[in-house]
Order: C-alpha cells, then sequence, then structure tokens
C-alpha cells in the first residue's frame, strides 16, 4: 500500500475542507448538541466514549500500580475496592457498551443502508444526552461517597453498604434506556430504511450484526433496567425483594443480573464480530467466505445467549440439574462464535492481504478472542469452574473477550473509519507499531493471569502472597506498554485532524455504500444517490491515481447521472 | 425513492408532517409503527422482570400469598378493570375517527380516555390509602394483621392506627400465636452484640454495626437462610366471621413480600398510566390544531398502541394480584 502512503502529498485532490460536509455545515456549540445528523451524534458519543475510556484506562493502571507489591502500595484497601469497581463500571457502562453501536454505528450504519438518517433523528439525539446524564451521574459516586460493590451490585452487601450505591443503580438505570432507543431506532432504520433493492441478503455483515446487537438491546436492557430499580427501592424504601433478612431471595438477584449482563457481553462483542467481517474481507480483497453462515451465527449467539446466564451462578448454590443445562447451553453458544472464526480465516486464505492498521487490528481481534473464547471454555465447565471461580483466570478471559476483543475491533473500525469521519488520513507507519505494540502490550497483561487464576490468586483482592509478585510485576508492565500505545494512538490521531494528508472517498477499496460518499460526508450523506454494489463486490471497484483511492468502475457508475433513476 | 431532485421533494412540499430523512409518507408511518412495536417489546421485558420475581416468591410462599390476598379489594379492583378497558375502547374508536378525519369525534374520544386514566388513577388512590393506614406495606413498614384492623374498611382512618407506619413493624414476620401480635415487637432478635465477643473478634474483620442473629448460645454474625416454601394451607370449609378471624390470625412469616411486589408492580404500571395519559394529552392538543386527518394519524395510532400495552399489562395484574383465591 504504497500508494496510500501518508507522505506522499496529492495535488490532484481537492482539500475536503473545501466542500460543504457534515463537519462545517454549521458551526458552534449548540449546532451540535441540539444536532439531529446521526453523523454528528455519533462523532459526539464517540468523544464522550473515548473520555470514559481514558478515565477507566487511568483507574486500571492505578490498579496495576497498586498490585505491583504485596500489601500496600499507594492506595489504602478501600480505595483499591472502589477504583476497581468505578474501572469495572465506566468501562462497561460508559465504554465497551456503547462504543461501537452507538458511537460507530450511529455513523456507519444509515450510510451502509444508503439512507439519508436513522429512523428516529429526535429520539436518537434524546439517547445521547440520556447517555450524557447517566455517565455524569456514574461520575458522580466519585464524589458522593464511592462505589465498593464491584460493578455487578451484588446484594445484600450492595443494599447494606453506605457508598453511593442509590445514584449508581440510578445512573445504570438511566443508561439503560439511552440503549433501548438505540436499539429501537437501529432495528427500524433496518427494518424500514434500506435502499431500494437491498435486500437482506445484501446487507453488510457489520449490519447484520448491529441487527442483532440491537435485539439484545431492546430485549435484555429492561430487565438490568427493572433490575437496578428494585435495588433502588430496596436501599431507599426498604422493600425487602432481595433482603433474606426480609425473606428475600438474595440469588434472584444475580439470576436477574445475569440475565442482562451475560446477553451484555454479547451487546459488545456482537458489533466487534461485525467490523471484523468488514476489515478481514476488505484488506483481504476478497468476498467474505460463508456470509449467510457469519449472518445466521449473529443471530444465533443473540438468541443463544439469552439462555446462559447461569454459568456466572455455579457456585452460588443453584441446583445440579440447572448448572449442567447452563453448562451444555454454555458450550453451544461456543459454536456459532466458532463458524464465525472459521469463515474469516477461510476468507483471508489466498487472499490479497494488506496488513494496514486495521488489519493488524482484525488478526489481533482473531488471537486474542481465540484465547478468550477457548478458556471461556474452561470457566463453562462445571467442575473446572469450581477451581477457576473468582480467581484471576475469570479475570483473563473476560478482559481476553472485552478488550483483546472489542477494543481491539473498536481500534480497528476506528482506523478503518477514521478518514470517513474527519476527511483525514492519519500516520499509517506509526499507526501499525501501535496496533502491534497493542497486541504485545496486552498479551503480556493478561496472559500471566490465566498463570495466576489457575494457581489460585483470588480477583479483585488488594494483598496476595509473595509467589504470585512476579506474575503481577509482569501484568503490570504489559499494562503500562499498553496504556503507552494508547496514549500514542490519540497523538496521531489528533495531528491527523489538522496535518493529516486529506482523505479521499474510498481510501481502502471497500464496497459497503458509505466509501461513496465524500470524506466527510455531506450533511444529507449522499449527494448523488449512491450506486448499489454487492457488499463484498470488489470487482465493481478500481484504483485511480489521481483520486488517490478506489472508485466504480466506468460501466457500474455509468447510467446514473444526477436526477435520474436509473440505479433501481 | 430518489434521493436527488423530483418526486420527493414535491411530496415534502406538500406534506409538511413528512420528516426530510423518509421518501413517502408510508415509510414514514411505517417506521413509527414498527418503532413503537420494537418498544413495546421492551416494556413487556420490564415488567417480565416483576411477573418472574411475583413467580418465583409466589413458588416459595405460597401461604404468603393466600393470607395477603385477604386484603385486597376485588370490586375495586374489578370496577378499574372495566375503567381500563372502556378507555381502550375510546383510544381504538379514536383511532378510527382520526383515520376518517372526525375532528370533533377524536377530540371527544381522546378526553373520553384520559378521564378513563384519571378514574383509574383515582381508584387507585382510595386502594392505596387504605393499605398505607392500615400498614399493609412493604419490608419493615408492614404491621401484623392478626387483629383484622385492616379489613373495617369505612373506619381505618377513624380507628386512631395513625398514618404513618409506626413502631410495631416486625422485620421478622413472626408466625403469631392468637392474641399474641402486640407483645411480639418487644426482643428485636438483632440486640447488641456484647462488648466482650466484640473484643473477641479478630479486630480485621469488620463487624457490621454490632448486629448478630438469634440469641444465646446460638448467637451468630452470619444471618439465618431464607426460609423455603411451607405449602399452601388446606383450604378453608366456610366465609364466615369466625372463620376469617381464624385465619387472620394465623399469619404466616413475610407478609410483606406480597406488598413490596404489589407496590412495585401496580406503581410501576400506575407511572405507565401517568405517561399514557401525559401523551395522549399532547396528542390531543395536536387534534385540537387539526394536525390529523385520513392522510397523517400517526401519532394518535402509535400513542394508541402504548395505551393498550398500559392496559394489557393491568389485564394481567389484576388476576394475579387481586384473585389469587
Amino acid at each position: 500500500m504504497t500508494t496510500l502512503d501518508a507522505s506522499v502529498p496529492r495535488p490532484a485532490q481537492r482539500p475536503a475542507s473545501d466542500r460543504d460536509n457534515y463537519l462545517t455545515h454549521a458551526r458552534g456549540f449548540l449546532s451540535w448538541a441540539f444536532t439531529l445528523d446521526h453523523k454528528r451524534i455519533g462523532v459526539m458519543y464517540l468523544v464522550s466514549t473515548l473520555g470514559a475510556f481514558l478515565l477507566g484506562g487511568l483507574l486500571a493502571m492505578l490498579i496495576r500500580t497498586e498490585l505491583l507489591t504485596p500489601g500496600p502500595t499507594v492506595i489504602d484497601a478501600d480505595t483499591y475496592n472502589n477504583v476497581f469497581t468505578l474501572h469495572g463500571a465506566i468501562m462497561i457502562f460508559l465504554f465497551l457498551i456503547p462504543v461501537i453501536p452507538a458511537a460507530l454505528g450511529n455513523f456507519v450504519l444509515p450510510l451502509m443502508l444508503g439512507a439519508k438518517d436513522v429512523a428516529f433523528p429526535r429520539m436518537n439525539l434524546l439517547s445521547y444526552w440520556i447517555y450524557a446524564t447517566g455517565g455524569i451521574m456514574l461520575l458522580g459516586v466519585l464524589l458522593t461517597g464511592g462505589l465498593d460493590t464491584g460493578w455487578t451490585f451484588y446484594t445484600p452487601y450492595s443494599t447494606t453498604t453506605n457508598t453511593s450505591v442509590g445514584l449508581a443503580t440510578l445512573a445504570v438505570f438511566i443508561l439503560g434506556f439511552g440503549n433501548i432507543f438505540t436499539g429501537v431506532n437501529f432495528i427500524t432504520t433496518i427494518h424500514k430504511l434500506r435502499l431500494p433493492g437491498q435486500t437482506w441478503s445484501k446487507l453488510p455483515l457489520f449490519i447484520w450484526a448491529q441487527y442483532a446487537t440491537s435485539v439484545i438491546q431492546i430485549l435484555a436492557t429492561p430487565v438490568l433496567g427493572i433490575t437496578v430499580l428494585l435495588i433502588f427501592i430496596e436501599r431507599v424504601m426498604g422493600v425487602g425483594i432481595f433482603d433474606p433478612n426480609l425473606g428475600g431471595d438474595p440469588v434472584l438477584y444475580q439470576h436477574f443480573f445475569w440475565f442482562y449482563s451475560h446477553p451484555a457481553v454479547y451487546i459488545m462483542v456482537l458489533p466487534a464480530m461485525g467490523v471484523i467481517s468488514e476489515l478481514i474481507s476488505v484488506f483481504s480483497r476478497k468476498p467474505i467466505f460463508g456470509y449467510k453462515a457469519i449472518a445466521g451465527s449473529s443471530l444465533a449467539i443473540a438468541i443463544v445467549g439469552f439462555f446462559v446466564w447461569g454459568h456466572h451462578m455455579f457456585t452460588s448454590g443453584q441446583s445440579n440439574l440447572a448448572g449442567t443445562i447452563f453448562s451444555i447451553l454454555t458450550y453451544a453458544v461456543a459454536i456459532p462464535s466458532a463458524i464465525k472464526v472459521f469463515n474469516w480465516v477461510a476468507t483471508m486464505y489466498k487472499g490479497n492481504i494488506r496488513l494496514d492498521a486495521p488489519m493488524i487490528y482484525a488478526l489481533s481481534f482473531l488471537w486474542l478472542f481465540g484465547i478468550g473464547g477457548l478458556t471461556g471454555l474452561f470457566l463453562g465447565n462445571l467442575g473446572v469452574d469450581l477451581h477457576l471461580h473468582d480467581t484471576y483466570f475469570v479475570v483473563a478471559h473476560f478482559h481476553y473477550v472485552m478488550v483483546g476483543g472489542t477494543l481491539a475491533a473498536f481500534l480497528g473500525a476506528l482506523h478503518y473509519w477514521w478518514p470517513k469521519m474527519f476527511g483525514r488520513m492519519y500516520n499509517e507507519p506509526l499507526a501499525r507499531i501501535c496496533a502491534v505494540l497493542v497486541f504485545l502490550g496486552f498479551n503480556l497483561t493478561f496472559f500471566v493471569q490465566f498463570i495466576a487464576g489457575t494457581k489460585g490468586m483470588p480477583r479483585r483482592y488488594f494483598n496476595y502472597l509473595p509467589e504470585f509478585t512476579v506474575y503481577h510485576q509482569i501484568s503490570s508492565a504489559g499494562a503500562f506498554l499498553t496504556g503507552l500505545a494508547f496514549f500514542i494512538i490519540l497523538y496521531y490521531l489528533l495531528v491527523s485532524l489538522v496535518r493529516g494528508r486529506p482523505a479521499p472517498a474510498n481510501p481502502w477499496g471497500g464496497a459497503t455504500l458509505e466509501w461513496q460518499t465524500t470524506s466527510p460526508p455531506h450533511p444529507h450523506n449522499f449527494p448523488e444517490p449512491p450506486v448499489l454494489t454487492g457488499p463484498y463486490e470488489f470487482s465493481a471497484l478500481v484504483f485511480d491515481e489521481e483520486v488517490g483511492g478506489y472508485v466504480l468502475r466506468p460501466e457500474r457508475a455509468g447510467g446514473a447521472p444526477s436526477g435520474a433513476e436509473g440505479h433501481r | 425513492m430518489s434521493h436527488g431532485a423530483g418526486a420527493a421533494d414535491l411530496h415534502h412540499e406538500e406534506r409538511p408532517e413528512l420528516q426530510h430523512h423518509f421518501e413517502t409518507p408510508e415509510q414514514q408511518f411505517e417506521s413509527g409503527k414498527f418503532g413503537m412495536w420494537v418498544f413495546l417489546a421492551t416494556e413487556i421485558l420490564l415488567f417480565g422482570g416483576l411477573f418472574c420475581a411475583y413467580a418465583v416468591y409466589r413458588a416459595l410462599h405460597p401461604e404468603v400469598f393466600v393470607y395477603a390476598s385477604l386484603f385486597l379489594d376485588r370490586v375495586l379492583g374489578g370496577i378499574n378493570t372495566l375503567v381500563l378497558i372502556c378507555s381502550s375502547f375510546t383510544m381504538a374508536w379514536g383511532v378510527r375517527a382520526a383515520q376518517l378525519g372526525q375532528r370533533r369525534l377524536l377530540i371527544v374520544l381522546l378526553g373520553l380516555t384520559i378521564l378513563g386514566g384519571l378514574g383509574f388513577m383515582g381508584i387507585k388512590y382510595v386502594e392505596y390509602e387504605h393499605k398505607w393506614k392500615a400498614g399493609l406495606l412493604w419490608g419493615t413498614h408492614y404491621r401484623s394483621q392478626a387483629d383484622g384492623h385492616a379489613l373495617h374498611h369505612g373506619d381505618a382512618g377513624t380507628e386512631g392506627h395513625g398514618v404513618a407506619p409506626d413502631g410495631h413493624a416486625e422485620p421478622d414476620g413472626h408466625a403469631s400465636e392468637p392474641g399474641a401480635a402486640a407483645e411480639q415487637a418487644a426482643p428485636d432478635p438483632r440486640a447488641g452484640l456484647p462488648p466482650a465477643a466484640a473484643a473477641a473478634l479478630p479486630p480485621t474483620v469488620p463487624v457490621p454495626e454490632g448486629r448478630t442473629f438469634g440469641d444465646g448460645e446460638n448467637a451468630s454474625l452470619i444471618p439465618p437462610a431464607a426460609v423455603g416454601p411451607v405449602g399452601v394451607r388446606p383450604p378453608e370449609p366456610a366465609e364466615d366471621d369466625d372463620d376469617l378471624a381464624r385465619r387472620l390470625r394465623n399469619e404466616p412469616r413475610n407478609v410483606h413480600l406480597f406488598f413490596g411486589i404489589y407496590f412495585t408492580m401496580t406503581g410501576l404500571h400506575a407511572l405507565h398510566v401517568i405517561v399514557g395519559m401525559i401523551l395522549i394529552g399532547y396528542v390531543m392538543a395536536r387534534a385540537i390544531r387539526g394536525d390529523f386527518g385520513p392522510r397523517y394519524f400517526t401519532p394518535v395510532d402509535i400513542v394508541g398502541l402504548y395505551w393498550h400495552l398500559v392496559d394489557l399489562i393491568w389485564i394481567f395484574l389484576f388476576p394475579l394480584l387481586y384473585l389469587i383465591e
């Protein structure tokens, strides 16, 4: 890909700032705060979620610093409990859940459908402000007594501790509405606002993944809502539904909580899988292998994912029969995930692979999600889980899925769509170095935690036995390396906004519709009606030296002069 | 469905209600209705959690539900069911009126629907007030009913029971001996931990505000496990006064669980009724302005869908809560 090197200027390219685009169309704070444009709402989500990621990441660094030595290192035990709780709550509710669907999905989804906007733009804006309100409330616990329950809010501790559980549960309740509105919006948009002729089998796989995600969001999130509401009224009014002293059942809380929170794992990882389907195909220059299998497995994961929550409760006193059934179903959900991985690998087979930064992230996803998924099978096994439950093995497992999976895919997607969103190319060599650094640093951080966990290091502990010191120190070193890589990424992305080479409409050769509009897109998305091509029909594209990117072959682009309706 | 100039823009000029990102009024209508159906699915799941809690506790403590159902007023609940069904009818008729462009009829019907909602809330208020005064409440606010004071509907307020739930709430809900209700409040089983015992504990273990469970030799920091199902009592032979008094005295433990669920479910439902009335009020204001007709009635239709769901949830709540026995 020397032709796309950031250092080569393209005189033929008109600077993006000359054209009317969604970024320059209107100016001022209010034009952003009250915008109904899905692209701007996506950017607002992106900035907010990245802010949350920065905060959650700094808390992670604090955790890893504290664990450098046994016993107190820089903070005391109560502070430590607050720090890991807030790290989890911020990363999950404010970053991982909204980051791909709400930030990137909001931007890309209508473009991929050739639509002018999502179905309900006002509800879209409302969902952002609900997110912002809930986020501020969640951060408010920092000032109002902290939060030391873990992000899971397990009863009866969460209903008796004097930290700020009330505010936190209310924040989670409110955040849930933002998710629900986004889900309703996306499902309706996908059903009703597709380009004529764009049938379900011509949808990009990212759309299929978003669809499956939205189904989970609308069906699981309300259950979380009612659950945290019950905790809230139990704390405020003394309703004893989860209080064993009053005949209530704390295990019921765990059932309710995981009925949402296990599907929530798929809310976080399914969009990531959708991104990977796009990246692998585009950067291998090959149509995706097994389109229907990948699309169907997204729905299968969404459906089966609703029936595995009990595997979080193998040690909570549920019956052996229930445990066995949940264990079997947990194994079953591995099948659609594996189907996806095999199809991605088959897509790369004999492909013309280009190792641009997004593709490096996609390859790291395959490795990290593979390890995360396979260790999930250890934990889904009843007998093995009794040993590994609540150890660092679990911590390593879900970080491999959530960070190795979702975060790697998010970074890949961010680099992939960055030129489209902001009309600028970033520093590609530096981006590749950072992608490798993130991969190495991440493995250094979390692989040793599998070993520490197997040897019995319990999770969430402030203190540990001296024999675990070496694992914790390796882990911390990896965390600092990863953190450094994130700051470099932030640096070159910000620099690219000012000094980056103007991006062509289609720098990577993607065949999905968002690459047909300008970079950054027109306020109404498509100044010219998009030409409907297959989402992986790369033969319709050709590289144009003059433009510096890919364009439709003349025979495909022709026959649709502006105003004509020949493309139907 | 052209994205450029042409037929679509003509539509936009003729139809001020058509939003810019839709190509045709049909697409806008279908999107709105589809979105509402999807949202109703989330509403069902929201209440689904509570129905699930209801099922679990009814399976664990059937005797609590049988006993507590003595205190629900089936007449008022039945009237409320009728009121809501009628308001659903006026709402559905209202949608039809909007489709046919019968503006005055639409306004009247929407008004009747709001009236139905207000009537429902009024009756709910009467029921809540009675329960509040009688101490038929959640958690530690529950007051033992063994003396039967709650069943004297008319004079519940004049008997001097006081409005706020008072001191003789029973956290542990003892199974009552006949006539023993008054004395039971005296010893709190979670009395203070003896100082000697507290000193004997390792200093690193936080003592939860000096609470123990049980007393004497059996004192423990660990709370006793929740009590499992004890089975349904055999059906009562007759409904005469003596029998009722006997049933009241046989108060099972943890009756407050039922009222916790009752108030959460009906409270959340009442909240939905209020939201529904606000939405209908908004639609009514637009109807008065003359926004609706055969070509555009989407808001009436989707608010109607929401109102029917609110009614439907009550149709499930009523038998589950009021018609237990």
